[in-house]
């Protein structure tokens, strides 16, 4: 009752408003919220979290999944906004680089930042003078913390480089190709003159692979446990790593690979071939899933970005290209007086080049042609590798005079997720991540262009339902049997003999198939010729 | 010149002492996290996998009975007391956290057909050949006191089957007829007949307390109302029904276990075509029990299996065997809906875990989390053929193996029969009725 003593009715409560935020509600302890409502969260910090979906269903769902499509919907966006705030929690801030008003970044000399930075980040810039053994060839462990060099003439370093703290250091003698880490700092492959040979941290020789020979160019794919490899016998290996089996081996039937780099979204090897095309391959398919034609002279270096969208190619035409890998056409070009020899993709999209004697790195390589380079820095030539370091504002650069470690603000991720790869962690940490990532290896069958398929909705096919059916009921009643022709005596069940009973019924069969056919086309005449209006007054009896 | 470059704290990363437990900082950018599906779904095929090797689902056989085991009834109230009667007249009552047989009536001289546990769990009833129905305390008898039944009743006929009204003092046989009893009288309240024929089984609807349903040998099922004079409906099956179960969960839905191999499961309010058929067992189905949850059912066979069954579904999801066990007879699903009791032929009453690979006793948070997030995955990618694969895969006894397949290619001909029927003879006079449809033969009203 209200103060003029008139009932008035109390607004329903149903479940939607009691849901709803009430600002007036006041906390157990009789506080106010400070600050009332849901937080407002930027629509970009959103955007990061939407996955991908393609497929919504065209046709409405079923009333049976409808209720759970929608369940899941909601814990879907749930999900979205509670790690979009978790945003605000991250710890780390990127690192950036501007110039002065008028100053070119490029112009910015490594001695400049070490000298501003403070000692830790300095101390990032270094020089190894290796000039005996070169050019070196470099890798970075998944999680940043360790470096392996492989230098032409033999020599082998790994280094945790954080500490400066050498593993091992060999000399095998022997031509070396490529190195690479496999799944962690305690195993690495090397690609020497003639076979493939892995190696532990310790410099001790565990296998030497003697099916992979005359390997080039290695890539290890972390999800898949597998080392893919190409030759100069124009062959492309697939090792699985975990058991020491080989999964596939393909012709590519283009000569010499020795261009070679993968996709991190979907684990896609992209060769690139001395025609200038560059070919997309996956384990299980024995032909390239795209040939695309990149450049008029021959492919030199390959690189793909982490979101697996930007692929960055150079050739011998001189030129640097940046294609769409969404729509395999080219988004931006530029020309390199030098050519570009050896290309890389950082965490965060920055593109390095090796160009002769210099180290360019650009920014937003695929939004426009670049004009001039985000940073440079010359090295002895040649340039033979080139990485950024994972979660590290750092590049490693490979060359003739040894190794530079050359500091690139922006370069890295930020903020690390500590169950992917961590560089701070400990040994049990190390050991538990391998179980747990060795459990859910990914099988070189799921290595599609697009890795999510798995999850898309699968419209079964007639062909696909009948199966089904029949695989419940066992037998197919819609399927004809064949004709077999009864046991005859005296000779009636010579060869001869059935087959001619069995062409007899045969072409019983067929005739009768082409009268009904005939029978109906007649039918079909004869209703056109009604409806076209010859109509007579005794069609009415007609049956 | 404005530059900042990544530099990390260690001491923010690392722990502090190696007491501490080690720091695992986060990042949810869907970026660091690559081949998040197909990871997924190796872990979902992981946890099918581990779900069959774990897939233990017997936990106990309790023996005692010197004959072969007709009927098993739950205690209402108590979680661990389990009733069973036996061809040779006599009744156990076990405890199942021990596993012992706790006290053992010679109750009847022939086969005790039927038992029921009174709704407060002081009494129960059993009926039996010997033309008796007979009501017992649950607690055995003080010391120096002869077991003897509180009240013993001799009717005209064989008894075959017992059940108790769930909130009043009333309990339903069968036998000839259905006979209504009030507790403290020797003669039924009422009884109903339709037909001539034996009943072989009676059930009170537990939610609509007052509604029965009985199955005859006649092939029909009738529904009664205790507040009616006489029957309420009558339908025909095209063969016999040995027991109906109601859904406890759903008061008009019930489930019928057939002699022709299958369950029909019934809306009560349409007779005229079971909801659904639940097909999978080899031979007639003996006894069925549904769920305390009512989603899910299980059925003994006398092909020497039980199959649990979803109630939406035709296709079973568990089977059970053991080498011993002969045809079961009879079948409860426990109260806690955790466990599975059956008893068969061979004299034995064996216990089931409901969920084959549920691990028994107090999990960790750990433990718990890990089993539910392996559900979804399951749950997530149950319709991906290699998962489904897995996780429908079940080993079979090489004779129920061969009986599967002879069955199968038994209706694969008659279908092809029917197909050949219809394809020569005039169009239309051999109409194509499914299967749904050729369950009920007639609805009497």
């Amino acid at each position: 009752m209200d103060k003029t003593g008139k009932f008035v009715r109390k607004p329903r409560m149903n479940a939607k408003r009691r849901n709803k935020w009430d600002p007036q509600k006041k906390f157990i302890s009789g506080k106010r919220d400070p600050f009332p409502g849901d937080s407002s969260l930027h629509k970009n910090r959103i955007e990061k979290y939407e996955r991908a979906r393609k497929s919504q269903l065209n046709r409405k769902p079923f009333v049976k999944s409808k209720s759970s499509l929608h369940q899941s919907e909601v814990k879907r966006q749930t999900v979205i906004t509670q790690a979009a705030k978790h945003d605000l929690l991250l710890p780390e801030e990127s690192g950036f680089l501007k110039g002065d008003e008028g100053e070119d970044t490029c112009t910015i000399t490594q001695q400049d930042i070490a000298e501003v930075v403070d000692i830790t980040s300095a101390s990032k810039h270094f020089n190894l003078v290796l000039k005996q053994f070169g050019p070196y060839r470099t890798n970075y462990s998944r999680n940043g913390r360790y470096l392996l060099l492989g230098g032409q003439r033999g020599h082998i370093a790994a280094i945790d480089w954080y500490t400066k703290k050498l593993h091992c250091e060999i000399n095998v003698m022997e031509t070396i190709n490529d190195v690479r880490w496999l799944h962690s700092h305690t195993m690495f492959a090397v690609a020497q003159k003639k076979w493939l040979y892995i190696y532990d941290n310790l410099g001790v020789e565990l296998h030497c692979i003697k099916q992979f020979n005359d390997v080039l160019r290695m890539e290890f794919l972390p999800y898949h446990f597998l080392l893919a490899t190409c030759s100069s016998t124009g062959f492309l290996q697939y090792l699985d790593v975990s058991v020491g089996k080989e999964i596939s081996a393909t012709c590519v039937r283009a000569g010499r690979l020795n261009v070679m780099c993968q996709n991190p979204h979907n684990a896609i090897i992209h060769l690139g071939h001395s025609n200038g095309t560059v070919s997309l391959w996956s384990p299980t398919v024995k032909e390239p899933l795209v040939k695309m034609i990149c450049h008029n002279g021959a492919v030199r270096a390959l690189s793909v970005d982490r979101s697996g969208m930007y692929m960055a190619t150079s050739g011998t035409d001189k030129k640097m290209t940046i294609y769409d890998l969404r729509t395999y056409k080219p988004l931006s070009s530029c020309y390199l007086p030098l050519g570009a020899g050896t290309l890389c993709h950082s965490q965060t999209g920055l593109l390095a080049a090796g160009v002769g004697n210099i180290v360019q790195v650009y920014k937003d390589a695929h939004v426009t042609a670049p004009r001039s380079p985000y940073m440079c820095l010359s090295v002895t030539p040649p340039i033979h590798g080139l990485q950024f370091c994972p979660y590290e504002d750092v590049l490693g650069v490979g060359h003739g005079g040894g190794f530079t470690s050359m500091i690139v603000p922006g370069a890295g991720e930020a903020n690390f997720d500590g169950l992917e790869s961590n560089p701070y962690e400990t040994k049990k940490q190390q050991r538990e991540w391998e179980v747990k990532a060795l459990l859910e290896k990914i099988q070189p069958e799921l290595i599609t262009l697009d890795p999510t398929q798995l999850v898309e909705i699968d419209t079964a096919t007639v062909e696909q339902k009948r199966n089904e059916s029949l695989e419940q009921m066992g037998i197919d009643p819609t399927k004809k049997t064949p004709f077999v022709p009864r046991n005859k005596t005296k000779g009636g069940n010579s060869t001869g003999n059935v087959l001619k009973r069995k062409k007899i019924v045969a072409e019983v069969e067929k005739r009768e198939e082409i009268k009904k056919s005939i029978a109906g086309r007649e039918e079909k005449s004869v209703e056109e010729k009604v409806t076209e209006g010859h109509r007579s007054a005794l069609d009415r009896f007609k049956k | 010149m404005k530059v900042k470059v990544l530099c990390r704290n260690p001491d923010n990363y690392v722990r502090e002492t190696k007491k501490d437990l080690p720091k695992v900082p986060r990042n949810y950018d869907p970026s660091l996290h690559p081949f998040e599906i197909p990871r997924e779904y190796t872990r979902a095929l992981n946890a099918t996998k581990l779900d069959r090797v774990f897939a233990k689902p017997f936990v106990a056989a309790l023996e005692g009975h010197r004959d072969g085991i007709n009927c098993i009834s739950k205690h209402p109230k108590s979680l661990s007391t389990v009733l069973s009667g036996a061809c040779d007249g006599e009744v156990k009552i076990w405890n199942l956290s021990t596993r012992k047989c706790t006290r053992t009536v010679q109750a009847h001289e022939g086969f005790v057909r039927g038992m029921c546990v009174r709704f407060c769990g002081n009494s129960f009833f059993t009926v039996s050949d010997d033309k008796t129905v007979k009501q017992w305390k649950m607690e055995g008898p003080a010391y120096g006191e002869q077991e003897e039944p509180l009240h013993t009743v001799l009717g005209k006929s064989v008894y075959t089957g017992v059940d108790h009204h769930w909130t009043d003092a009333l309990f339903a046989t069968c036998g000839q007829q259905v006979d209504i009893w009030d507790e403290q009288r020797n003669s039924p309240m009422q009884s109903y007949s339709w037909g001539v024929d034996s009943v072989s089984s009676v059930r009170f609807n537990p939610v609509e307390v007052n509604i029965l349903a009985s199955c005859a040998s006649d092939r029909s099922i009738v529904l009664y109302d205790v507040r009616m004079p006489t029957p309420l409906k009558k339908f025909i099956l095209s063969m016999r029904t040995n027991v109906i179960c109601w859904n406890p969960m759903e008061a008009f839905i019930f489930t019928a276990a057939n002699e022709n191999y299958e369950l029909f499961t019934y809306d009560m309010r349409r007779l005229d075509e079971p909801l659904r058929l639940h097909t999978g067992h080899l031979s007639a189905v003996l006894d069925v029990d549904y769920s305390p949850t009512g989603k899910e059912f299980v059925s003994a066979s006398f092909d020497k299996t039980i199959r649990i069954f979803p109630y939406d579904s035709g296709q079973s999801r568990e089977v059970y065997h053991t080498k011993r066990m002969q045809h079961v007879t009879c079948v409860r699903w426990s109260s806690d809906n955790r466990y599975i009791l059956s008893g068969s032929d061979e004299m034995n009453i064996r216990v089931w875990k409901a969920n084959a690979s549920e691990k028994l006793g107090l999990l960790s948070p750990r433990e718990r989390n890990a089993k539910d997030y392996n559900k979804k995955l399951m749950e997530k990618f149950q319709h991906h053929a290699q998962v489904k694969r897995i996780a429908r895969n079940r080993h079979l006894p090489r004779s129920t193996y061969m009986q599967m397949k002879e069955h199968r290619t038994m209706l694969a001909a008659r279908l092809k029969k029917e197909e050949n029927r219809r394809k020569h003879s005039k169009p239309g006079t051999v109409p194509k009725i499914s299967k749904k449809k050729a369950a009920v033969v007639a609805v009497v009203e």
